[in-house]
């Protein structure tokens, strides 16, 4: 009897039940006192900054600097959305020489920090460099040149360093998420032109709109580079009056500033992005295929794509090259030259204890969150991750302010000095930023691997009565391997390359690569400062090859696909 | 509220605690329902089967036995030790209840004795050993115990997760949906395989699926489970063939409700009289008749005023679908060789001997209710057996 019972009843299997267990109270706090502790700097230059208000007065020309960093945030994002956006558009829209090539070439760039591509820009455009001699001595001494250490300029080279956020993200938009959706429009009648204009440029905005953000906020988080051009934004006036007056009121007040700059920021992109929230991943189609361009048209694109790839990459590298040989040639003893090592050690070192602590702690959220624990625990564990989005000033007179205060209370509490010179006098300070400003990509690589560890597995090691310390050490470390290696190399690269916190927060004496770079440069020293800048080119192009790999290794999937496909 | 689970398994001469208990226990997600009250009692070595439609609340249930979940009242005791009541609450981990999923949720980056191992690290080393052997042998994998998850098949994933799950001795296993994973074709030998382990290891086990004839087919109790509530906890037979609920009844086999009426213990309803009800005698009263399509004969005439309204062949059975007179339809399960062509007149007649469920609201009932006593007298309670099984309490 029950066959037949049994055929006319098969159902569909339930639904799975995602949610993580009841939490643990120790894991469940580690999180917040984590959040609190990555919070507690910014809070704290709100609440200076705010609260001082009227006390101090306003540093001289805060209007210009406010209006020349909304100057050099917008010109930057235009010229980034052009190059970009541009770039982007002529290599998945059409066909030309070297197209395939220039794809992955086109991504170079991000591993030339603004600061060292602004140095080498000035060594050749400069009043003493090649350009300038050159016009001189065909046009005389009274030739009119633009002034090159000037906001266009800074513009002009942070978009050439910065465009690579918007190609990505736009060139992935254009051929992942709208492929369904730009074959649906097709067949419905739409002329490839329209498709264009009324499905995947509406599709991009979103994805347009984050990479904007992202050149915007490294741009407002510049303090160096503008320098070399004298371009007074908010960051270096927070730099400026903190290394020049130690009015700690004065540069909290700034910072805020800049914290509304960034505020200002992702509610723009918010807002750019509106409600609708285009993420396809379902939508598989042929999508828009390329178009060829054919003769001088076909070479005009092939141009377009190597004079932005030069002159954001290749040249200045060149350049280095040359000066590096040359200074070798001339004087074998540059690379032997201890404060080379000692500043390379210093980066090393630094970067190397960062990504540790940012990992340790990314495990231990990780962790937490799959013991369960409830909205608390998962705030916090967001609240965790938005130092990235908090310009580097900032997070340097946070950290300033709450050791100061710590000193303050421990002074109070009868302890003599206090914590001392632990943080002016030490690198902990510079950690203690880092890991506010690092521990968010580290979080996403080791949390996107934990995510891949089933619940089941989990739920299961704990029913076989392992305590959640042991499931950590056994389950889920083991497995979430690849996703730490890839966190470990985030924040190593990202720490080595970075400069404002190491400036703002460095101990006298402590000097690493990328500070000798800048202060080489700002010295005009540009030959001395090739070798550094090269070491710093060079750990930089590691992830932007890894990065190239992965998209290639998915892409060229695809294009097999469409080639398979009759 | 609902069915009483069978409680009181281990009476006061039992020395062995049930091995799973819970009294009241409820959890509530915000508005949504969870679990409400629920009451269960599973004797050691029991295995049985939990079923209920999507979002019944099973899996609620299963996270609260075994920990991931907090109850919000109620206590629930695992081997006759308090896991979790008001004041205190013992963490997965301490309670000696074993997981087994429907992916099997084996630690990839272990072999198959590894995985086995996990759960014996209190164990020395030579003690682990030698139980990993005994429960690789138990499911027939000594064979493969350096293969890594990876490189076995989904039926003996599955066997590797059993064995892990019994390696630490648990109290209780929970089965949740382990064989809805497999194919077809592997499905019917894992599972005979896997309760033949359970019996044999003496195991208590629940197991949680959606397959009706599973339920009926392994446990030797089930548990139906709907919107939160059990809706009844007994044998497989009288589950089906004594639904406590009108849910019960159309979740465990296919059922059609007639509107009836009980007068003098006899059963009439649209199809004319159905059977006697002993006990009865005094009563004059409405219900709802539950009647299975294999409790329903055909027979053409000419003068019948129902009509075949659709016919469906399933292989051995052909299901004729019967609009009656009221518009109601009946289902009837007919030998493969019997199709009565759309449109036949048919009389519609029980099968001999069929008592069927009598439903009153929507609880099935074995005696009169107490206000429908129309002919006088006192209720003469029937003597017998299934009384016990059946709740006999009046509807909500």
């Amino acid at each position: 009897m029950t066959g037949p019972a049994a055929l006319a009843e098969a159902r569909p299997p339930e639904r799975r039940v995602r949610a993580y267990g009841v939490g643990r109270p120790g894991w469940s706090a580690l999180v917040i006192a984590v959040a609190v502790i990555i919070a507690t700097p910014v809070l704290a230059v709100v609440l200076d900054g705010v609260g001082s208000i009227g006390a101090s007065t306003p540093p001289r020309g805060l209007a210009g600097m406010v209006v020349t960093t909304l100057a050099l945030m917008l010109g930057v994002g235009a010229g980034s959305l052009v190059v970009g956006g541009g770039l982007a558009w002529l290599v998945t829209a059409y066909r030309f020489p070297l197209r395939n090539l220039l794809v992955w070439l086109l991504v170079l760039p991000l591993a030339m920090p603004a600061y060292v591509l602004g140095f080498i820009f000035l060594s050749v455009f400069d009043v003493a460099g090649p350009v300038q001699s050159f016009l001189r001595s065909a046009f005389g001494a009274g030739v009119w040149v633009p002034e090159v250490r000037s906001l266009p300029a800074a513009v002009l080279v942070m978009s050439l360093s910065l465009y690579p956020y918007v190609y990505l993200l736009a060139r992935s938009a254009l051929i992942e998420q709208s492929a369904g959706t730009y074959d649906a429009a097709r067949t419905l009648g739409a002329s490839r032109g329209r498709a264009l204009r009324r499905v995947l440029l509406p599709l991009a905005r979103p994805s347009l709109a984050a990479g904007l953000a992202l050149v915007m906020m490294e741009t407002l988080t510049d303090f160096a580079t503008v320098q070399y051009f004298n371009v007074q934004t908010v960051s270096v006036g927070v730099y400026l009056v903190w290394k020049g007056t130690f009015d700690f009121h004065a540069a909290t007040q700034l910072a805020v500033l800049v914290l509304l700059f960034a505020v200002a920021v992702l509610t723009g992109e918010r807002a750019l992005r509106g409600r609708a929230r285009y993420h396809q991943h379902g939508g598989r189609g042929q999508g828009l295929q390329p178009e060829l361009l054919r003769g001088a048209r076909g070479w005009a694109a092939t141009a377009a794509c190597v004079a932005a790839l030069a002159a954001g990459f290749l040249i200045p590298v060149a350049q280095l090259l040359v000066w590096a040989a040359g200074q070798l040639f001339s004087d074998a003893s540059a690379l032997t030259d201890a404060r080379f090592a000692d500043y390379l050690v210093n980066s090393l070192m630094v970067a190397g204890i960062t990504a540790a602590s940012c990992v340790i702690l990314s495990m231990a959220i990780g962790h937490a969150i799959r013991l369960g624990g409830g909205r608390l625990v998962s705030f916090a564990a967001q609240l965790t991750t938005f130092g990235y989005a908090v310009p580097g000033a900032v997070v340097g007179i946070g950290v300033l302010l709450s050791f100061a205060a710590a000193d303050d209370a421990l002074e109070r509490a009868g302890v003599p000095g206090g914590t001392g010179l632990v943080v002016t006098g030490s690198v902990l300070g510079i950690l203690y930023a880092y890991v506010i400003r690092f521990i968010a990509p580290a979080y996403q690589s080791v949390s996107a691997s934990l995510e891949k560890i089933p619940p089941t597995v989990t739920f299961s090691a704990l029913s076989l009565g392992a305590a959640p310390r042991r499931i950590l050490g056994r389950v889920h470390f083991p497995l979430a391997r690849p996703g730490v290696a890839v966190a470990v190399m985030l924040v190593v690269i990202d720490a080595v390359k970075e400069l404002p916190i190491v400036l703002l927060l460095r101990p006298f004496g402590f000097t690493t690569t990328s500070v000798w770079v800048y202060e080489l440069a700002r010295e005009n020293f540009w030959e001395k400062a090739s070798l550094p800048a090269l070491v710093i080119v060079a750990v930089a192009v590691v992830p932007v090859f890894v990065l190239v790999r992965q998209t290639r290794r998915n892409e060229s999937l695809g294009i097999l696909a469409k080639e398979v496909r009759p | 509220m609902t069915a009483r689970a069978e409680g009181a398994a281990s009476g006061p001469g039992a020395p062995v605690p049930p091995a799973l208990v819970l009294e009241g226990v409820t959890k509530r997600y915000g508005s949504a329902r969870g679990v409400e009250a629920l009451d269960l009692s599973i004797r050691a070595g029991e295995l049985v089967t939990l079923i209920g439609p999507s979002g019944c609340g099973k899996s609620t249930t299963l996270r609260l036995v075994a920990g991931l979940e907090r109850p919000d009242a109620g206590t629930l005791s695992v081997a006759g030790s308090v896991v979790a009541d008001a004041r205190s609450f013992v963490n997965p981990e301490r309670r000696r209840v074993g997981l087994v999923f429907q992916d099997h949720a084996l630690f990839p980056h272990l072999t198959v004795a590894r995985n086995v191992e996990f759960g014996l690290d209190r164990l020395s080393r030579g003690e682990r050993r030698s139980r990993v052997g005994e429960l690789l042998d138990l499911v027939q994998l000594a064979h493969l115990a350096e293969r890594y998850p990876h490189e076995l098949s989904g039926g003996e994933q599955q066997r590797v997760a059993l064995a892990r799950a019994l390696a630490p001795r648990p109290a209780v296993v929970l089965l949740d949906e382990p064989f809805s994973s497999l194919d077809e074709s592997l499905r019917a030998q894992v599972r005979r395989d896997t309760v033949a382990t359970l019996r044999d290891t003496g195991t208590t086990g629940v197991l949680v699926t959606h397959d009706q004839t599973e339920a009926l087919s392994v446990g030797t109790r089930v548990v139906v489970m709907n919107n939160g509530v059990i809706e009844q906890a007994d044998a497989p037979e009288v589950v089906f063939e004594r639904p406590a609920s009108r849910f019960v009844a159309s979740f465990m086999g296919d059922a059609d409700f007639l509107p009836a009426h009980v007068h003098r213990a006899l059963l009439t309803c649209e199809i004319g009289i159905v059977s006697t009800v002993p006990g009865w005698a005094d009563s004059d009263v409405d219900v709802d008749v539950v009647l299975r399509p294999h409790e329903v004969a055909l027979r053409p005439a000419a003068d019948a005023t129902a009509r075949v309204a659709a016919v469906e062949y399933h292989g051995a059975f052909v299901l004729h679908h019967v609009r009656l007179a009221s518009g109601r339809t009946l289902r009837s399960w007919q030998p493969h060789d019997v199709r009565y062509p759309v449109g036949t007149a048919v009389a519609v007649t029980v099968a001999a001997g069929t008592s069927p469920t009598l439903l009153v609201g929507d609880r099935a009932v074995t005696s009169p209710p107490a206000d429908s006593l129309g002919l006088g007298g006192s209720a003469a309670r029937e003597a017998g057996s299934p009384d016990d099984i059946v709740p006999t309490e009046v509807p909500r």
